[in-house]
Formats: structure tokens, sequence, C-alpha cells
């Protein structure tokens, strides 16, 4: 057998486990392993700017291609800089393995520099962490790393690697496990048949059912079988913010999406269903509005690989424990099977009240002389991009509007910190995708706030010529903070502003890219075409628009799912 | 209600921490806690006492249970089960007051452990109620320290939590 120092079995690992790149920062607790790095050219690492930017790209890489994202920081501040990453990914469940240095055992605990207990620290937002105790453990807890990251609810996994195991001179016998098994972690492989049953029974007697599909659908790789149960048997479907794509938009029985910036009709029928499947959704505060008052006549079939998700905010009727492609496989072949067909005059009625509730908003939002909307900027994306691109977001007003206004028919492109809120994670994590998709359109919806949360990776994509598109809307305001002060606050803007942003068209040249200034209405179409048009060129667009516009609909705090507001006056 | 939880859990550095962790994280009370190896030294056995309502309690055994290191665990209250806890007490002896504490120790069938000439150190087990009647019976006669062990907690019958 083979005998190699813990830093060389940890890249050893990395390439038995089919990693290609992985993304972070050297520091002194790292350095074996970034010389075991250099030793070798077949996993290659991209060196950020800032730790949170390597996880972020890291992160963006796992929601695109399903596989855990790998990233190697230092100890102390490395691993610190991490903790907004790896919080962003746990909340919405991505696999990811951090793999963290350590001051040597023997400093532990003794304050020593560049020391902080990262097992602690990222305790609460992890699926699970461990620290190496012996360099021979190495494969085998790397392979664990990605297995606990990878299966069930999925998960950023953290591995604390003291300098002393990675000693170069002191070597050990290396092979790459195929598999890990853990007695205390077994996570569902089907849902339970008896419920199945019971689900479908329901599902066929519903008179106004509908899906509620999240990012669950999404990871779990069920679009295909969630499309197919939602045709055979001519239900709507909303998705969550998470789970857009996992069911197409354009699709005709699409209603959008759910909740505190949901659709009207989606927000509409949610209410008034006797119904509701629930596939690889949590129920989630932004969701429900309030749970006491939330879908009074539904009934609620609730599917989700991770039992904790059922019946935590709002009480299912009917829970299944498991992976949302099986359960709904196992569905469908009911249904197939089934002499009870959904009652078709009850469904009529129902598409019926849906396309009323479709039609009732005739003006999405008001067009102006004097501004482009933040709307209109996502409509020309969508045009330009033919509806094909990944697109990360930022957090606020933009990730809003990109998610109502950009239509994603596929399942993993549209790339967004839904549960966390990160701002500054879209940039990064764009360049995650763009990295491994070279091909592909990858383009970044921001704001001038949240770009600026991790504006020093304009350097590392110069380093390894990224290409994508940064589309900033730039409404000089942290827009959804000031929303909620004209809503609550009286437009009191308190730090909400954006004052003296910089020139980003001259930012971009000082990196080496291409910046453009769009302000007029008639020039965001060209520029547009004109950015996508530069491929080995990342352009980055400062789009001025209106610096009052709101998000609409918007539920009223504490209401149910039916109660929101439409515009600056409308509220039904 | 008040909840008796048993865990079977890897014997890993760290573990504990998350059980504790889990429970200040997400707003659940830890009332007693005891942890201690198995006969198979690879496990611990961990028993917590918590208050909350059915949908509390329902939420805290799924948070458990999803801690990677936990291998299995069983809320006692939900059926027949013994629950003991251990309390070591000093009481103020001297005089008169060494009968009437030697008599109470008696009735709650506790031993006198160590002695001196002024104080009594008196080891007692049995449920927790037990422990909190008999500190109410020697108030008055002078309290001068309690350490209580916790719960500890195990199914009646042919039930068992083992691997």
């Amino acid at each position: 057998m083979e005998l190699l120092s813990g830093a060389d079995m940890i890249v050893r690992s990395l390439k038995d486990q089919g990693v290609e790149y992985i993304y972070g920062y050297p520091g002194g607790a790292a350095l074996h392993i970034y010389d075991a790095l250099f030793r070798q050219d077949d996993v290659k690492h991209i060196l950020v700017r800032h730790e949170q930017a390597a996880v972020h790209m890291a992160d963006g890489y796992a929601r695109a291609s399903g596989e855990p994202g790998v990233v190697l920081v230092t100890s102390g501040p490395g691993a610190t800089n991490t903790i907004t990453g790896i919080a962003t990914a746990f909340m919405d469940s991505i696999p990811m393995v951090i793999l963290c240095g350590q001051v040597a055992s023997h400093l532990i605990g003794e304050d020593a520099f560049q020391e902080t207990d990262m097992i602690g620290v990222s305790r609460p937002i992890v699926k699970h962490n461990m620290t190496v105790r012996h360099p021979s453990e190495i494969p085998t807890l790397i392979k664990k790393a990605f297995y606990l990251a990878s299966t069930g609810r999925p998960g950023p996994v953290v591995l604390d690697i003291p300098k002393d195991m990675t000693a170069p001179n002191e070597r050990f016998e290396y092979s790459y496990p195929d598999k890990v098994k853990l007695r205390s972690y077994s996570p569902a492989v089907r849902g339970h048949a008896g419920q199945i049953k019971k689900a479908v029974d329901m599902m066929m007697a519903a008179k106004r059912p509908i899906i509620y599909a999240g990012g669950g659908v999404i990871l779990g790789k069920a679009s295909p079988q969630l499309t197919d149960l939602a045709h055979k048997l001519n239900f709507p479907v909303t998705n969550t913010i998470m789970g857009l794509g996992g069911f197409p938009a354009t699709d005709p029985q699409s209603l959008g999406w759910l909740g505190m910036h949901g659709s009207y009709e989606s927000n509409m029928a949610m209410h008034h269903a006797d119904l509701i499947l629930a596939v690889g959704a949590r129920f989630d505060d932004r969701v429900t509005n309030a749970t006491d008052k939330f879908c009074p006549g539904a009934r609620i079939v609730h599917i989700d690989i991770d039992p904790t998700s059922i019946s935590k905010t709002v009480p299912a009727d009917v829970p299944i424990v498991g992976p949302v492609d099986s359960v709904l496989k196992e569905m469908l072949s009911l249904i197939k099977e089934s002499k009870v067909k959904p009652d078709p005059d009850a469904l009529d009625a129902w598409w019926k009240q849906l396309n009323e509730w479709r039609g009732f908003r005739t003006e999405l939002y008001q067009k102006s002389d004097k501004h482009i909307m933040p709307q209109q900027v996502i409509e020309a994306l969508y045009k330009v991009t033919k509806g094909d691109a990944y697109i990360t977001s930022d957090v606020g007003q933009h990730q809003m509007f990109a998610a109502q206004y950009y239509k994603f028919d596929k399942p993993n492109r549209w790339i967004n910190s839904g549960g966390l809120g990160t701002m500054g994670f879209g940039f990064p994590a764009a360049m995650g995708i763009k990295l491994h998709y070279p091909d592909a359109e990858v383009a970044c919806v921001t704001g001038e706030g949240s770009i600026q949360m991790n504006i020093q990776e304009l350097s590392t994509c110069k380093q390894y010529q990224l290409p994508l598109k940064i589309i900033n809307v730039n409404n000089q305001s942290l827009g959804m903070v000031k929303q909620w002060q004209d809503m609550n606050y009286e437009s009191r803007y308190a730090n909400s502003y954006m004052d003296s942003l910089p020139d980003f068209v001259k930012l971009m040249e000082a990196y080496g890219h291409v910046g453009i200034k769009v302000t007029k209405l008639e020039d965001l179409e060209p520029a547009m075409e004109k950015a996508f048009a530069m491929k080995d060129k990342l352009v980055f667009l400062d789009i001025y628009v209106d610096p009052f516009e709101h998000v609409y609909p918007m539920q009223v705090a504490r209401g149910s799912m039916k109660d929101m507001w439409l515009s600056k006056t409308e509220r039904v | 209600m008040r909840r008796i939880i048993s865990v079977l859990m890897e014997n890993e550095p760290g573990s504990l921490s998350r059980v504790v962790g889990l429970f200040s994280q997400r707003n659940y009370n830890i009332e007693t806690l005891t942890v201690a190896p198995t006969d198979d030294d690879t496990l611990s056995r961990l028993t917590v006492t918590t208050e909350g309502s059915d949908k509390v309690i329902e939420q805290i055994t799924k948070q458990l249970n999803k801690l990677v290191e936990v291998v299995k665990l069983v809320d006692l209250t939900e059926g027949a089960h013994i629950e003991r806890e251990l309390m070591l007490i000093k009481l103020k002896a001297s005089g008169a007051q060494r009968a009437e504490v030697k008599r109470t120790v008696d009735i709650f069938r506790g031993q006198i452990v160590d002695v001196t000439s002024t104080v009594y150190t008196v080891q007692l087990v049995g449920n927790s109620d037990k422990l909190d009647a008999f500190i109410q019976a020697v108030s008055a006669l002078g309290v001068l320290e309690v350490v209580r062990s916790g719960v500890s907690g195990i199914a009646r019958g042919e039930k068992v939590l083992a691997l």
C-alpha cells in the first residue's frame, strides 16, 4: 500500500472523490495542504479574495450541479470568515465540505495564534462537523464528510484539521474507502406505503387541490416526477422561491411562486384550497404568513426527507418521510392503477376560479416616463438570455423582481439565498457556476448594496477569466429596507440610502473588466445584448432604476395567505 | 408536561455539546441532564428531562434524532418506566437534632454516609418528588449543601433501549 502524508492524503482523497475544483485561501495552519496541492494537477484550487466568497462559490456550483462544493481555508480568521457562507448553505440545505486548518494539536486550548474553536463556532450551522485526531483517519473522514453532506437532507460538513495531522514527514498507508456506514445515521430511502396510499386517496377526492413544491424537489432531483404528477392529475402548482424551476414556470398549470412576495393567484389558491400537497417544502414563515390563519380549509399532505420539517410550523394531516422522487414515483404508479379519478367537474370549476384570479391583476407594475423600472430590467434579461441562463441573485428587491419576472423552466437555474438572505451571495455564486459551465450564460442580478459586500472578487474573476454578467439594479438605496420604512416607519430612511457610490464603470476598468452605465429605457435591451455578446468579458451593467419602486404583491403582516398589498394603495 | 427523554449516542468528543447546543439554539428547556458511557464504551446514555407541549416534544425528539451521532432515543414518559435520582445532602446534626435527622433519614430510606460531630451527610435515591419531599422535611433542621444527579430512567418490562 502507498504511504502518504496527511496533507497528501487530503488532496488524494479529493481526487478519488472526483473533485475537480476547490475554492479557498491559504494560511499558516493549512500550508502543508497547500504544498500538497502545489505538487499535483488533478485538484485545481481557485484563490478567492475573501474566504466568504470561497464558500459562496462552492455553494453556487453545488446548487447548479447537485454535487457537493469543496472549500479549503486556514484556521482562525480563515475559518470564521466562512461562517456566513456555511450558514447560507445550511439554511438552504446545500451539500458542501469545508476543510479548515487548525493549530497543531498540542496548542489547542492555549489561545494560540490564529486559533478558533471552529467545531464549536460552526456547530449550529452545519449538518455535522468532525476533527481529525490521527492522520490515518483522513481518507475515512473525508469520505464520511461527502457522504453526510450529500445524502438525506443535504448540508454543509466541516472538517477541522490540526496542522500536525498534515505533517509532510509522517506517512501512513493510504486507501480511499468506496463507502462508509454509520450506525447512527440512516436517512429514509422510501416513504411509508400506507401513508402514500392514504395521500393518493385524499388527492383523488380533492375538489380544490394545489401542489406546493419547494427546494426539496430540486435537491431531490424530482422535477420530472413532479411535472408528470401535476400533468396526470391536472393540479395547479405553486413553487417556493427555493423551488423555482422545479416545475416549468411557463407551463399553463404553474401559478408562479407563493408567500410574502408571491403571485396573487398562488396565494389566493393556497388560501382557498381543500388539499395542499407539499413536496420538499418547509412551511417557512415567509410562505405561510400567520400560521393560525393559514389555509383554513385545507388538509395537508407533506412529503419531506427530513422529519423535523414536518409539522414544525403547520401540522400535516398525512406526513410522508422519504426522498421526494421515490415518493412521487410511488404516487404515480398508484394513480395509474387507481380506478378513481379526480372529479373533473370540481377541477373544472377550480380552474375557472384560478384563471379568474390569474386575470385579476391586469397591470403588474406601473411603467414610468422618467425611470427604468426594475421589473423591466428582469424582463429584458429574460428576453435577451431566452430564459435559459443561470441566474444568481443577491438579496433584496432585485431578488424578488428576478424571481417574479424571470420564468424558470428548468431546475438548478435559479440560484439565491432564500433561507438566510445573505447579501453578497450572488456574485461569488455566479463565479462558481461560470467556472464549471463556461459555455452557459451566467448572470448575477444584484443591487448596488449587495454587490459591494463581495466586490473584491472582481479580482478573482480577472485571474481565472470568468466572463459572467453582472446586472446591477441600481436604485441608489437599500430598496427592501426602504420599502419597509415606507410601509412601517413613515418613510424615515434610517441608513437605507447609498450615498457616495463608486463609479462602477471606472471600477470595472480598474479590475480589467467592462462596465456599462444605463439610464434610459431605450438603451436597456441594446446594452444587455452587447453585454452578452462579449463572450470573453465580464460585463457589469450599472442600470439606474426608479429609486422609489416597491415589490408587490406583499402579504399584510400577521394576516392570512390571501391578505396582500397589490400596489402602494391597493389592498385585498 | 414533564418528559424524560433517554438517548443512546456515540461516545465521541463533542457529542454532548451538540445535544446541549440543540436545546439552547431552538429555545428548548433542559431541567436535568445526566450522561455516562454504557456497558459498551463506544456508546453514551444521556437522559434529559424537559417540559413542553406535545408539539415541542415532538420537535425535540425529531431534532435529537437528526443529530448524526444519536443512535436511538425513547421518550420514557410515553410508557411505564422507572426513574431515579441520587441526592447527597449535608445536614446540621448536633445535640438533640441528631436523633431527629436520623429518624427522618430512616423514614425516607436514606443512608447516612458520612458523619462528623456536627454534620450528617445523607445519601438518598428516588424519584425527584421524593427528593423534594425530603428537602422539605429537613429544611427546618438546617440544610448545608445539596447535590443532585439529575434523573436517570429506564422502561419497565421487556422494552429496552439498546443497539
